[in-house]
């Protein structure tokens, strides 16, 4: 398939995931994801692989842990509410050290919330989310193409480094069309899978664990997991940046935010205004070094996300006071306009309105 | 000299942390003796429950995972549907299948997955210090039903055989208990059963329950447990084949 088609988001990644060659999908129906399970009903079997509607989220993340210790690629997709039962599972891959790829279309929180696009699990997927000392990879694509392109990225990460790749879209980017191409290109060279289950013939017996009893064992196998995470970091930022260098003002945005944040800009620059942007891709590990590079030469930071601000903790550690960093976001739903951003950018750099002239910030 | 009895291969050669007169090492080496006995070591992935058991991979020397609390039915799925070749079991106790775990093998049953459940009853939760389980029958003392357990406020006993016999998904359920050797050998020939069942690819989840002594939170001599197994908890866990 490699001439561009037209595709909604969850489709596309559905697909791009088949593509990268997921040996199983386990999910559980939640909108606004449902067009995956729907998909993945129809495309595996069709492969010949393994497609299973459960009977909860919490068992759709177990499936997920059961095939991946045997070596397979096994993914699953929900939305925020099914996400948060997920983070048993997540901890327990984490801590087991399995390789797992969780797709999160965001919805409104918390509790139930609503079915519109939101950014409010920023925290849960950056941050841990489940109980212990861990890390997820955490893709935060902002299209269409970038959301199919993240998969086969998300398989080759989980396999290399034995994680879980959470990939964080929201209800606007699962549900929107965009045209794509869909093909499958070279993946990385990837480690043998000799931790996996698959029968104790001609070799000891493996086991996939994350309990240790013995004094310190813990604390080591901790270690060594901060360690694999400090290679993450160093090796697999991703981020995107557009007229950063002589910018007075810098707008951090990632996903759907950063589509809008993209024309405020762009607008500014009509304007007169020195606007640039840093967008993210991934979330974790964080882009600390590009943004704290461009905080080097006095700018304003203005962090705009689909919540009342959580990425935005990130970039003020990443900027680290050398600059002030605002935020402009809406929660549960709402979903910001150009005008609103570009207002705020306005706001923010004509000297006569800026707050921060007022407050002799600047 | 000959050889009379020996312990099989796939139990291994290991120092036990369970208390005496538990009934998880009579069990350990009964699964043991049939995986060996069905040529299956090879191909045989086993579950470990959150529980006493979770060690069970210290003691059975095949494949083996350790998995969240209740999850072992779901995690099965996971194996068996991308493994179809693969022998998959869990090992399970009554807290980690009748309480946290209700959901997972319910549906694992309802699903028909072809796969095999041991369940351990021993009416308590064994590892945290003997609290009720949903398997604790009435007037039972536990940590935390210090008066006996009541129908009124604590629940009445779950019989999860019971629940998951009338399951299509289900092909055999039998409820076998550990409390002398004739006992014993039932539930060998039980736990084989079930086995075979999935080696012939049989479409359906078998489940064989133990009810198996823990004297430590009993409170009772290994003896005594195992009479309290007989005269007591079968009242309320009978014996026998419920389907298959």
């Amino acid at each position: 398939m490699t001439e561009r088609i037209l595709m909604c988001g969850n489709e596309a990644l559905a697909e791009a995931a088949v593509i990268a060659g997921v040996d199983a999908y386990f999910g559980y129906p939640i909108t606004p994801q449902n067009e995956i399970p729907a998909y993945m009903s129809r495309r595996m079997p069709e492969e010949g692989r393994v497609f299973v509607q459960c009977e909860s989220e919490l068992a759709a993340i177990n499936m997920v842990f059961g095939a991946s210790a045997t070596g397979k690629r096994a993914m699953t997709s929900s939305s925020s509410p099914g996400i948060s039962l997920m983070q048993e599972g997540i901890s327990y891959l984490a801590g087991a050290e399995l390789p797992a790829v969780v797709v999160n279309v965001m919805r409104g929180g918390p509790g139930l919330g609503n079915i519109a696009p939101s950014q409010g699990d920023y925290f849960q997927a950056a941050k841990g989310g489940g109980h212990g000392d861990y890390r997820s990879i955490v893709l935060g694509p902002s299209g269409v193409q970038e959301l199919a392109d993240c998969m086969p990225l998300a398989f080759d990460l989980a396999d290399q480094y034995r994680m879980t790749v959470i990939i964080l879209a929201d209800g606007m980017l699962g549900q929107m069309m965009e045209p794509v191409v869909l093909e499958k290109k070279p993946g990385r060279k990837l480690p043998p899978k000799d931790w996996a289950l698959t029968g104790a013939k001609g070799r000891a017996q493996n086991i996939v664990r994350s309990l240790w009893l013995k004094e310190g064992v813990v604390e080591q196998h901790n270690y060594e997991l901060q360690a694999k995470y400090e290679q993450v970091q160093k090796n697999e930022v991703l981020c995107e940046q557009y007229q950063v260098d002589d910018a007075e003002i810098v707008v951090v945005a990632y996903g759907i935010a950063a589509r809008i944040v993209r024309s405020a800009v762009s607008k500014a620059r009509e304007e007169g205004i020195k606007g640039g942007w840093i967008r993210p891709i991934t979330l974790w590990p964080f882009p600390t070094e590009q943004i704290s590079r461009a905080a080097e030469d006095f700018k304003i930071f203005l962090t705009v996300e689909l919540s009342c601000g959580q990425m935005v903790e990130d970039v003020r550690l990443a900027v680290a006071g050398k600059a002030p960093v605002l935020f402009y976001g809406r929660p549960g739903g709402g979903v910001p306009t150009v005008e609103e951003i570009l207002e705020r950018i306005r706001q923010l750099t004509i000297p006569e309105t800026s707050e921060l002239h007022k407050s002799g910030l600047r | 000299m000959k050889t009379v009895f020996a312990r099989t291969p796939t139990l291994k050669d290991w120092p036990t942390h369970y208390c005496p007169g538990c009934g998880h090492g009579i069990a350990h080496r009964l699964i043991a003796e049939v995986i060996d006995e069905l040529g299956i070591h090879d191909r045989t992935i086993g579950i470990a429950p959150v529980g006493c058991a979770v060690l069970a991979y210290d003691y059975l020397d095949v494949d083996m995972v350790e998995v969240a609390h209740g999850r072992a039915p779901a995690v099965a799925t996971g194996m068996k549907r991308t493994n179809p070749e693969m022998i998959i079991f869990s090992y399970q106790g009554d807290g980690d299948l009748a309480a946290i775990g209700t959901a997972e093998i319910i549906h694992a049953a309802h699903r028909g997955e072809q796969i095999t459940v041991i369940f351990i009853n021993n009416a308590v939760f064994g590892m945290t210090g003997g609290q009720m389980a949903p398997t604790t029958v009435l007037g039972q003392v536990t940590a935390t039903t210090q008066k006996g357990r009541q129908a009124v406020g604590d629940g009445y006993p779950l019989q999860v055989a019971e629940l998951l016999a009338v399951l299509p998904g289900a092909i055999y359920i039998e409820r076998c208990s550990l409390h002398n050797p004739a006992e014993i050998r039932k539930t060998r020939k039980a736990i084989k059963h079930a086995f075979e069942l999935q080696v012939g690819g049989a479409q359906g989840l078998s489940m064989v329950e133990i009810l198996s002594p823990c004297p430590t939170n009993w409170r009772m001599t290994p003896a005594k447990a195992m009479q309290w197994i007989e005269n007591e908890l079968t009242k309320t866990f009978p014996l026998g084949r419920l389907k298959g």
